[in-house]
C-alpha cells in the first residue's frame, strides 16, 4: 500500500447526501475477479443521460474537474453494500482523499485498506468548502496527514480526528496483515485458550 | 463494576490483544464466503504466498451470480460463470468447503449459515457482505467487511477493529395482526434514518422482540445495516437453542450441552448500560411500505407521499426532490394508489420457510393481477425442497407467482434476474437505492404479506384490512 503524508490536489464536488456504494460502482461491475479496471464503473448510472450520452452536468465529465484527487461530498457516504470495489473504483478514477461530514462504517474502513484518507469534517465546513469549490476554477486542498488538517488557498485551516493506529498504518502504508502475523504468538494463545474454554467452536467442520 | 451488555461479553471474550488507542485485534470465529467479495482476497493470499490459517472455520457458496432458472443450462452470462469457477477453484486450492451451486445446501450465504447450524450464540462472524448482520439473531457479533479484510480474516483468523459503541433498541407491546418483523425494522430505520447506528452495534430487545420466531430475528438483524449499524443483535433464548440443536454443523452430544450452558449466559446484565436506547411501541406500527431510494425513506401503507416543498431541512428536502423524481411519484399520493408491475418475494430478509409459508398463506386461493409479474425465490436449495413438500410451491403457481431457485436474485440484479428501467416492484429484500433491482428499475420494500396483496391487488393495499 502506498503511504500517505501530505496531498495537494484538485478538489471535485459531489453535493449529495447518502450516496450508496450501489451508485459509486453498480453491481455490473462486480462481476471482476481483479481489483484494477474499475474507473469506468465509478458513479456509472449518474454519468449519463436517459439516452446513454455522457451527462454534461455530472462533475466527472466536466472538465474543470479532470485530475481532481479529493472528492468533496455530504453525509453518510458510502452506505450499504460492503463492496470494496467501490474504493477500488474511486482510486482508479484517482481519488486518493474524501472529505464528508460523515461516512458509513465499512466503506470508512475499506478506504484504509487501500491507502485512500476518508477525512471528517464539521458540516458547516464541507458546506463552505462545497461552496468555494463551485465557486472558484481550479479550487486545490492541501491535506496533512501527520498533522490532521485540511489547508484553503486563503490559508484557512480545519483540524480533523483519526484514530492514532489507522494514521499511523496510512502514513507509512503498513501492511495490515503483515502486522497482525507479527502477533502469531497471541493468536495461538488464545486459540488454545479457546480450545479448552469453548471446544465446541474449535471442532472442525465437516458436512 | 457496572454489568456487561450482550455485546460487551462477546466483545471481550474475542479480544486477541489491544493497541494503547483501545485498537483491538479481534479473533474471528467463523468466516462465510461468496463468489463476488472473494476472488481478489485469494489472489492476495497467492501472490502473498499465504495460506488460511483455519480454513475449517469457512463455509463458501455461490450465490449472487447464480441462475434462478433451471442449474442443469448452466450460467449463460461468461464473466458471472467465470466468478463462480473461480470460487470453487480457490476452495479447492485452499481447503476451504464448499456447496456449489448444484448442491442442495446450496443458497443465500445469510440462509445457509443458520440453516447449516453454522451460525451459533456468542461467536464472531464475518462475511464480504453487509448482510452478515443477519446472523446477530442467534446473539452473534456477526458483520460484514470489504475484501481486503476477507483476505485478513482468511490469513489471521483475527482483524483489526475499534470497539463500536452500543445501542438498545426496544420495542415494546404487541405488533398488529398481518404486520412482522419486516415492519418492525422499516419502521426503526424510518425513525432513526440510515446513518442513525452508525458506529454502533445494536441489541434489540423488549416484548415484540422476544416474541419473534428465529426467522423474524432474522429479518430484523439484517437489516440492522440499512440504519448505518454494522452489527444488530438479539439475545439467545430458548428458541434459539432449539433451532440450533440438530443442525448438520451444531455441536452435538456433551459438546451441545456445554456450549447451552454458555449460551445462557448471554444476556445483558440487568445494570449494563448501554451508549444510547431508542425505544418503539409495536402497537403503533402499520404494515411499512418505501416510497423512495433510501431504506430510511419509508412511511405506513395508511400514509401520503411525503411532500419536500413542506419540508424546512435542505438536505431532506433535496434528497425528496430527487428520490420522488426518480421513483415517478407524486408528493400527497396516498401509497395504496402506487400500482406496482413486479413483485420479488425472496432476499437474504425475506427468502427463510416461515416467509415463504406466511406468503403463501396470502397468496392461497387468490390469482396475480394480470399487469403484475410475480416471482418467488428461495433462499436456500433446502428452503425450497421443504417448501415443495408443504405444497407451497403448487399454492403459488397456481395463484401465478413463478417459483425459482434458490439465490440473491433481483435482490441486486447480478444475475438475468432485473427490472427494466421504469418498471416498479414491491420487494421483499433490502435496499431501494437507484438501480439496485436493475438501471432506471423503482424498487418499494415490503413485507412478504404486503407483497402478496400488492401482486394481486396491482397496487399497495393494507394488509391489515385485506380480505
Amino acid at each position: 500500500m502506498e503511504p500517505f503524508t501530505t496531498l495537494t490536489g484538485l478538489v471535485a464536488p459531489l453535493d449529495r447526501v447518502n450516496v450508496d456504494t450501489d451508485q459509486v460502482i453498480p453491481k455490473q461491475f462486480l462481476k471482476t475477479i481483479k481489483r484494477t479496471g474499475l474507473r469506468e464503473g465509478l458513479f456509472f448510472d449518474w454519468r449519463k443521460r436517459k439516452d446513454g450520452s455522457p451527462d454534461p452536468l455530472f462533475f466527472l465529465n466536466q472538465p474543470r474537474y479532470q485530475g481532481a484527487t479529493i472528492l468533496l461530498t455530504r453525509d453518510n457516504f458510502g452506505c450499504g453494500s460492503s463492496r470494496e470495489h467501490a474504493p477500488w473504483a474511486l482510486l482508479d478514477q484517482g481519488f486518493q482523499c474524501l472529505i464528508a461530514p460523515s461516512f458509513a462504517d465499512i466503506f470508512y474502513n475499506n478506504c484504509f485498506q487501500n491507502g485512500i484518507l476518508p477525512v471528517v469534517l464539521r458540516t458547516e465546513e464541507v458546506l463552505q468548502l462545497m461552496k468555494d469549490v463551485i465557486d472558484n476554477e481550479g479550487y486545490r486542498l492541501t491535506v496533512d496527514l501527520y498533522q490532521q488538517t485540511v489547508t484553503t488557498p486563503k490559508g484557512t485551516t480545519y483540524r480533523f480526528e483519526i484514530d492514532p493506529f489507522r494514521k499511523d498504518c496510512l502514513y507509512r502504508g503498513l501492511d495490515a496483515i503483515s502486522l497482525t502475523l507479527q502477533h502469531e504468538p497471541a493468536i495461538a494463545a488464545y486459540e488454545s485458550r479457546g480450545k479448552a474454554e469453548t471446544p465446541w467452536l474449535f471442532s472442525d467442520i465437516h458436512p | 463494576m457496572a454489568g456487561k451488555t450482550l455485546f460487551d461479553k462477546i466483545w471481550d471474550s474475542h479480544v486477541v490483544r489491544s493497541e494503547p488507542d483501545g485498537t483491538t485485534l479481534l479473533y474471528i470465529d467463523r468466516q462465510l464466503v461468496h463468489e463476488v467479495t472473494s476472488p481478489q482476497a485469494f489472489e492476495g493470499l497467492k501472490l502473498a504466498g499465504r495460506r488460511p490459517r483455519r480454513p475449517a472455520a469457512t463455509l463458501a457458496v455461490p450465490d449472487h451470480n447464480v441462475p434462478t432458472t433451471d442449474r442443469r443450462l448452466g450460467i449463460a452470462d461468461q464473466v458471472s460463470a467465470l466468478q463462480i469457477q473461480t470460487l470453487e477453484d480457490n476452495c479447492k486450492d485452499f481447503g476451504i468447503t464448499l456447496f456449489n451451486m448444484s448442491d442442495i445446501r446450496q443458497g443465500i450465504v445469510h440462509v445457509i449459515g443458520p440453516e447449516q447450524g453454522f451460525t451459533l450464540p456468542g461467536t464472531t462472524i464475518v462475511c464480504g457482505d453487509s448482510h452478515t448482520s443477519t446472523h446477530g439473531a442467534f446473539g452473534a457479533l456477526a458483520f460484514g467487511i470489504g475484501t481486503s479484510e476477507v483476505e485478513h480474516v482468511l490469513a489471521t483468523q483475527c482483524l483489526v477493529q475499534n470497539r463500536p459503541k452500543t445501542m438498545e433498541l426496544r420495542v415494546e407491546g404487541m405488533l398488529s395482526d398481518r404486520c412482522s418483523a419486516k415492519d418492525i425494522i422499516l419502521a426503526i430505520i424510518g425513525k432513526i434514518g440510515t446513518a442513525g447506528g452508525t458506529g454502533y452495534v445494536i441489541e434489540y430487545t423488549g416484548s415484540a422482540i422476544e416474541v419473534l420466531s428465529m426467522e423474524g430475528r432474522m429479518t430484523l438483524c439484517n437489516m440492522s445495516i440499512e440504519g448505518g449499524a454494522r452489527a444488530g443483535m438479539v439475545a439467545p433464548d430458548d428458541k434459539t437453542i432449539a433451532y440450533i440443536k440438530g443442525r448438520p454443523l451444531a455441536p452435538k452430544g456433551e459438546l451441545f450441552a456445554q456450549a447451552t450452558q454458555a449460551w445462557r449466559q448471554l444476556k445483558t446484565d440487568p445494570d449494563a448500560k448501554y451508549d444510547a436506547t431508542v425505544t418503539l411501541q409495536a402497537e403503533q406500527i402499520a404494515p411499512q411500505v418505501s416510497w423512495g431510494t433510501s431504506p430510511g425513506m419509508v412511511l405506513g401503507v395508511d400514509q401520503n407521499v411525503p411532500d419536500p416543498r413542506t419540508m424546512s431541512d435542505e438536505k431532506m428536502r433535496n434528497a425528496t426532490e430527487r428520490a420522488l423524481a426518480y421513483m415517478g411519484l407524486s408528493p400527497n399520493m396516498p401509497i395504496t394508489d402506487i400500482t406496482i408491475d413486479k413483485v420479488f418475494i425472496g432476499s437474504c430478509t425475506n427468502s427463510r420457510i416461515e416467509d415463504l409459508r406466511l406468503a403463501a398463506g396470502f397468496a392461497k386461493g387468490k390469482r396475480v393481477a394480470k399487469t403484475v409479474h410475480a416471482m418467488v425465490v428461495p433462499g436456500s436449495g433446502l428452503v425450497k425442497q421443504q417448501a415443495e413438500a408443504e405444497g407451497l410451491d403448487r399454492v403459488f403457481r397456481e395463484a401465478g407467482f413463478e417459483w425459482r431457485e434458490a439465490g440473491c436474485s433481483m435482490c441486486l440484479a447480478m444475475n438475468a434476474d432485473v427490472l427494466k428501467p421504469g418498471e416498479r416492484c414491491a420487494s421483499t429484500s433490502n435496499r431501494n437505492f437507484e438501480g439496485r433491482q436493475g438501471a432506471g428499475g423503482r424498487t418499494h420494500l415490503v413485507s412478504p404479506a404486503m407483497a402478496v396483496a400488492a401482486a394481486v391487488e396491482g397496487h399497495f393495499v393494507d394488509i391489515r384490512h385485506w380480505s
